[in-house]
């Protein structure tokens, strides 16, 4: 066996014994206190182009604190954290994740990806729309594309970490969606059972925080800045759990 | 009513419509004067649609300019025009073309022929400028594009061979000022498009020449009404048989205070509008949601926690910004330079006498400040109503205008013995203003 073969076998068995040792962090987030109610997106409902893609009897409403019924919370990101973390991300290699525009509302609203991942913006509905993201990291770069009807998907980029980037459209006012960039692939978003699963971590002690865009905003940051429940956790081969409270006032 | 009446009187029997008081003007003039109202009337217009475009949060709709999505801005198809927000911000950039070309044509009929040249030389001028731009690389080819655009307009209003009197008075060098603020106000436009995600100073240049495109937006709008004004057989007559400026020695006291009432709810009115322009574009929705209380206070708590309750407790639809301290701050100013200006507005209206121009100007502007009272309450009430929003921005636009004519007609009163040296004017008794006497 030559030297490069050995090495990439070695490599491989390193890899297979990560994957062999590395454990699932999962969790629930449940939300204590009363959300504001919702509101109605009316200038949707009223848009010449965008209501009649809404279903007969619907009203689309925004989503800002999405509860079960038992208090479960989604859209919450949760990351881990540590120095070991750092830069660890794949994703120029990872598959990229998919952000559609449906009915004039982005779907999902709330996502997060890998520096460095392609992130597909499709256009689902029968009008136009254009994409604007609006970094607040300056290693991030603003841009605003149009994007036609039956118009091929864009493609986006996030190079730096980032909480919550915006992506708008500015003929469509009402819709937003918010990406958080991560450089490593442990993070996950809270379903709406507000249950999560981080996917082979390596065994080791870690931080790990939870982020709801409204409830982690940091008073008076502009441009806006987060901070979420933080906990510590130690991951074992057989993975770790841990869930989360966050609070409304 | 009397509010009413004053608007009637003052501004819409102007001589354009009726030969009404038109005795001291050619034809020549009352069809300058006509075209000057009708300037004044699109800037209102285009005042109006710029306020929706804020108000809908849709500046960057079209995100390219002097293009539409790529296309000629007099070429985007109607189908793309229609949809959302493009709408607002497309028509803004064409009703705001038509602006700049009336206020080219009106420049050149008050310079008179002798605007002729200058006009061919700084058309020439600018589109050799435009060309240069785009020579120099893609970032400037909006600016090029805008330019040379222009800068052909203006050829041609140079070019065109009609040999017409410059205008009186100061009215050529106030159409000099008008054709050189709607270029600067159109490049502001465009540079609040292009370079919008650009950060100076942790300023977004977006933000900033929105409020500064704004604000001079405004300005325009007061000085191409007071050529309107000024072009008036009205004021032709106001000035030329019945009043003249006051000297110092004949001046009477109470009209040197009524002057500095009119000026300093002028100048009130102005930072108002800077206020607003400020609070608008900064995107963030209603920092206060209740009026008359602030946040169920008469002075909102601007403590961390509360800031950070408001924001968790705040649900917005269109402007996803969260609010500061700062904001707060800034809507709670708004609310005290409003009392201030309708206290200093009604100080100038008290002090009026009955029947005088003054009086009418007074009277209309006291119903404007409550109607804008009215609309500014309503704003928040329906949750930044972007139709109501923009009816206040046009109705402070038409209270900044009319603080300006009183202030240009209580400038120019004359008192004392010059007025009793008028006193033999047909039309004494409509302009005879004794104001706080």
């Amino acid at each position: 066996m030559s030297l490069k073969k050995s090495l990439f076998a070695l490599a491989g068995i390193a890899a297979l014994t990560q994957f062999a040792t590395a454990g699932n962090v999962t969790g629930k987030i449940t939300l204590k206190g009363a959300p504001p109610a919702e509101r109605e997106i009316t200038p949707l409902i009223e848009d010449a182009g965008c209501g009649k893609l809404v279903p007969a009897g619907e009203k689309p409403k925004t989503k800002f604190f999405v509860v079960g019924p038992n208090n479960e919370l989604a859209d919450v990101v949760v990351t881990l954290k540590g120095d070991n973390l750092k830069g660890k991300s794949t994703g120029a290699s990872a598959p990229p994740i998919v952000l559609d525009q449906k009915a004039c509302e982005y779907v999902p609203q709330i996502l997060a990806a890998q520096t460095g991942q392609t992130i597909l913006v499709k256009n689902s509905d029968p009008v136009m729309h254009n994409v604007h993201t609006t970094p607040a990291s300056p290693g991030n770069k603003e841009e605003n594309r149009g994007q036609a009807a039956g118009a091929p998907d864009l493609k986006f980029v996030i190079p730096a970490q980032e909480n919550f980037l915006r992506f708008k459209c500015d003929v469509h006012p009402w819709m937003f969606a918010w990406v958080t960039a991560v450089d490593h692939p442990y993070f996950a978003v809270s379903g709406k059972d507000g249950t999560f699963t981080i996917k082979d971590v390596p065994p080791g002690k870690y931080k790990i925080e939870a982020m709801h865009r409204r409830a982690a905003l940091v008073p008076n940051s502009r441009p806006a800045e987060y901070k979420g429940v933080e906990k510590e956790i130690e991951v074992t081969a057989d993975g770790a759990v841990v869930d989360f409270t966050i609070e409304v006032k | 009513m009397e509010a009413a009446a004053s608007s009637q009187r003052l501004f819409l029997s102007s001589d354009c419509l009726t030969a009404n008081g038109s005795m001291n003007q050619t034809a020549a003039q009352r069809w300058r004067h006509c075209f000057a109202v009708l300037t004044a009337l699109a800037t209102l217009i285009l005042v109006g649609i710029g306020g929706l475009v804020t108000s809908h949060g849709v500046g960057m709709a079209v995100p390219d300019w002097p293009t539409s999505y790529g296309y000629n801005m007099f070429a985007l198809p109607i189908s793309t025009w229609l949809t959302g927000g493009i709408f607002h911000e497309h028509t803004h950039r064409v009703v705001a073309t038509i602006v700049g070309t009336l206020v080219v044509a009106l420049m050149r009929w008050l310079g008179g022929n002798a605007s002729r040249r200058p006009l061919i030389i700084i058309g020439m001028a600018e589109i050799l400028a435009g060309l240069g731009l785009l020579a120099i690389g893609p970032d400037w080819k909006g600016a090029g594009h805008f330019l040379s655009g222009i800068g052909g307009v203006v050829l041609l209003a140079g070019i065109v061979w009609v040999k017409n009197q410059t205008a009186e008075g100061k009215l050529p060098t106030l159409g000099w000022w008008a054709f050189w603020l709607v270029q600067l106000q159109g490049l502001l436009g465009g540079l609040r498009v292009v370079l919008d995600a650009h950060i100076v100073a942790d300023v977004r240049l977006g933000t900033a020449f929105g409020i500064v495109h704004g604000c001079l937006g405004q300005a325009f709008l007061v000085l191409v009404a007071i050529i309107a004004l000024m072009t008036s057989g009205w004021w032709h007559r106001f000035v030329q048989n019945d009043f003249k400026p006051a000297t110092g020695a004949n001046e009477l006291p109470q009209s040197t205070l009524l002057r500095r009432w009119f000026l300093f709810a002028t100048v009130l009115i102005s930072a108002q509008l800077l206020i607003g322009a400020t609070m608008r574009h900064q995107h963030a929705g209603l920092a206060i949601p209740d009026f008359p209380l602030a946040y169920g206070a008469l002075w909102p708590d601007m403590s961390t926690e509360a800031i950070a309750k408001y924001n968790l407790q705040r649900v917005e639809i269109t402007e996803a910004h969260p609010i500061t301290a700062f904001q707060i701050a800034l809507q709670m100013v708004h609310r005290i330079v409003a009392l201030l200006i309708a206290a200093a507005v009604i100080v100038c209206w008290r002090k009026t006498s009955a029947g005088t121009p003054l009086r009418r100007v007074s009277a209309l502007w006291v119903g404007l400040i409550l109607v804008q009272v009215s609309l500014g309450a309503w704003t928040i009430w329906s949750n930044k109503a972007a139709d109501v929003a923009t009816a206040h921005v046009v109705v402070g636009a038409l209270s900044l205008v009319t603080g300006a004519y009183g202030c240009l007609i209580s400038f120019r009163r004359l008192t004392g013995n010059r007025f009793a040296t008028a006193a033999d004017s047909a039309s004494k008794t409509v302009l005879a203003d004794r104001i706080s006497v």
